[in-house]
């Protein structure tokens, strides 16, 4: 029997946060406790703020950085390289905008400045039971803490801007059990593609996911923030993973993380999900049956176990991919391979990726680009050395932010290249035009950087 | 923000049959540098209307008839992807005040309603119909929640959450409303130090 004093992690982080109740004529008012910003989705709901002459209701609970426009390359003489000078005007007004406003930001000088969602939870503004917005879809990121975090539009950024709240009516929630022990090579990244080769990518529209069961609890952080990362290539509003003694430790290292620690954490840990709560919709999957996957197609569900065949369906993204059907996808000649993104730019991705090319050489065929999430990211591979190894394989070390994931700083391929990806999109034309994305965890990006073609990492001796 | 009502719109149909359009093809990320939200209408699906040169190609986007729609019919679940607002800036720039579909992505739905521009989810037999005839006239009725196909396509429902088409039929954006909750706001926060 289940009966409505059930609650799911999801039920109880709205609940805590709704000001105004939902009726037939109006939706929720919604109260957020961290509002992430960058460059790209702000600037025109600073315009409108200044048009009527608002002012931001909480820049205390605002967080700033610069990520997509920013170059990840240096000039010899230190100053940037900006694609172009719309690029460089943008990233300026954020900086402008935000000390107008009174808004911590992690500018140029700061050591925490990074894709927003890895500069979030490294910072400890990220923290379990929130509500967390950003004028960006992979702000799912953040619900690996047990945080109710989603992208929103420009329009809703000014709302938050304004009010802090946001309008919205209570999405609907699905369940997606992952139970067993991932097999040896699998990573987070192939869950989560498996995950969303399973749904489809409108699988999860209207929803909010939970994923439960002992591959998630089994996960590091950083693993958690992979998977909830992407739900929104499921369709699905947010991605949420229930706090527990992981989540715990995570913040004992975080400069904003709570003064009373075990007491706060004892709140936390009340979010799970009750055992009988019900959720609209529930999906399984066996981890055991979970291989590492790639992407064929040119949407994240079009994704594949990296040792099969290349499925018989949709021809225009075949087309496009210029793959056939029925061919191993292995063995695909690669161009480029991009480390990076806020779905695989973390030190643990960067320490998967140095194991695989320590002592061996990036194929002369292959341009590597690794760009690390954040500074902090980029200082502590470099104080493990992680850079030498890669620099010494051959692969480029870049500035932190964004990159060939979106390519809006000038990072894309050029028009036919094939760039194994560990970021999140594979859209046509994702990064540069004609350029054909296949997604991948880090271990088979490092391990194709090897080879020259698309391969299996758990082969690579 | 405020913008023109919607209350009925006729229009003939821009069909695009393809499914899961992105929002990268509605206008790639490398226009998103821009920091107005006016004229981003040439860039409307950049990568399928232009040639590498620049130059405008035969894709029926281009043609007069296709820029004088009003009304975009597109394939299964339109809008996936990055949450740029952009995306319906575009469209509607480009002259596009309504997209109905069989499924709508939810960031660009909810991006859609705070812009006047009305996202349609219809019933599987409507969608087909309209995919299958295209360039027909078409009416969306807000006031009634109906679109009437012509010919003997007949009349099909669609939801709308009732605030949004409140606001939608009045024109008003949602700030002044959400400004207008200040008390409880700040209610709430002295709750929630």
């Amino acid at each position: 029997m289940t009966n409505e004093t059930q609650k799911s992690l999801f039920d109880k982080v709205w609940e805590r946060h709704v000001v105004s109740f939902e009726t037939h004529e109006q939706p929720a008012t919604v109260f957020i406790d961290l509002h992430l910003i960058h460059e790209v989705t702000t600037p025109q709901a600073f315009t409108v703020l200044k048009e009527r002459g608002l002012k931001v209701r909480r820049p205390d609970l605002t967080l700033a950085t610069i990520d997509h426009s920013t170059p990840t390359l240096l000039n010899e003489d230190g100053s940037r390289p900006y694609v172009n000078e719309q690029a460089k005007k943008q990233v300026d007004l954020l900086l402008a905008n935000a000390k107008t406003h009174g808004i911590t930001t992690h500018g140029w000088d700061s050591p925490y400045r990074g894709i927003v969602h890895v500069m979030g939870p490294e910072l400890g503004a990220t923290q379990p039971g929130m509500t967390i917005v950003c004028g960006d879809s992979h702000t799912a990121t953040h619900g690996a803490f047990g945080a109710l975090a989603f992208g929103i539009g420009t329009t809703q950024v000014g709302h938050v801007l304004a009010s802090q709240c946001i309008l919205m009516r209570k999405p609907k929630s699905m369940c997606v059990w992952v139970d067993g022990e991932l097999s040896d090579g699998v990573s987070a990244k192939d869950v989560i593609l498996a995950i969303i080769a399973n749904i489809g990518v409108g699988g999860g529209t209207g929803h909010v996911i939970e994923y439960r069961g002992t591959c998630f609890e089994n996960m590091s952080m950083s693993e958690r923030m992979t998977v909830c990362n992407m739900s929104i290539e499921a369709g699905a509003r947010a991605g949420m993973i229930a706090p527990d003694v992981t989540t715990v430790a995570y913040f004992e290292d975080k400069v904003m993380a709570p003064d009373d620690l075990a007491q706060t954490a004892s709140d936390w840990l009340s979010l799970a999900s009750d055992p009988d709560c019900i959720y609209d919709k529930e999906v399984r999957l066996d981890a055991a049956d979970i291989k590492p996957m790639v992407t064929y197609g040119t949407h994240p569900g079009m994704a594949m176990p990296i040792d099969g065949t290349i499925p018989q369906e949709n021809e225009k993204a075949l087309t496009y991919m210029n793959m056939q059907a029925g061919l191993a996808i292995a063995g695909t000649k690669v161009d480029t391979v991009f480390i990076g993104s806020c779905t695989n730019s973390r030190i643990e991705d960067f320490r998967v990726a140095a194991k695989i090319l320590k002592g061996k050489s990036v194929a002369k065929s292959v341009t590597a680009v690794f760009v690390p999430g954040s500074e902090q990211v980029k200082a502590e591979a470099e104080g493990e050395g992680l850079d030498k190894i890669f620099l010494q394989a051959g692969a480029q070390w870049r500035e932190p932010g964004c990159s060939m994931c979106i390519g809006m700083n000038g990072d894309i391929g050029r028009p036919g290249d094939l760039i194994v990806s560990t970021s999140n999109r594979n859209f046509e034309g994702r990064q540069g035009p004609g350029v054909r994305t296949v997604l991948a965890s880090p271990a088979t990006a490092a391990a194709s950087a090897v080879k020259g073609v698309i391969t299996d990492a758990r082969g690579l001796s | 923000m405020s913008f023109a009502p919607f209350k009925t719109l006729t229009s003939q149909t821009l069909v695009l049959r393809t499914q899961n359009i992105d929002t990268d093809q509605i206008i790639p990320a490398r226009f998103l540098t821009t920091t107005s939200r006016e004229g981003l209408g040439k860039l409307a699906f950049n990568d399928w209307r232009y040639d590498a040169d620049g130059k405008e190609n035969n894709h029926p986007l281009n043609s007069d008839t296709a820029k004088a729609c009003q009304i975009l019919v597109t394939g299964h679940n339109f809008g996936c992807g990055s949450s740029r607002e952009h995306a319906p800036w575009a469209l509607m720039d480009y002259g596009l005040r309504a997209v109905i579909s069989s499924e709508i992505a939810d960031i660009f739905h909810t991006n859609s309603l705070k812009n006047g521009f009305l996202p349609i989810v219809i019933e599987a037999s409507a969608h087909e119909w309209l995919l299958d005839n295209p360039g027909v006239d078409v009416t969306i009725d807000l006031e009634t929640c109906e679109v009437r196909l012509p010919k003997n396509g007949g009349t099909y429902p669609f939801k709308t959450d009732p605030f949004s088409r409140h606001c939608l039929l009045a024109g008003q954006d949602e700030l002044d409303y959400l400004l207008g909750q200040d008390a409880a706001i700040a209610k709430y926060e002295a709750r929630n130090v």
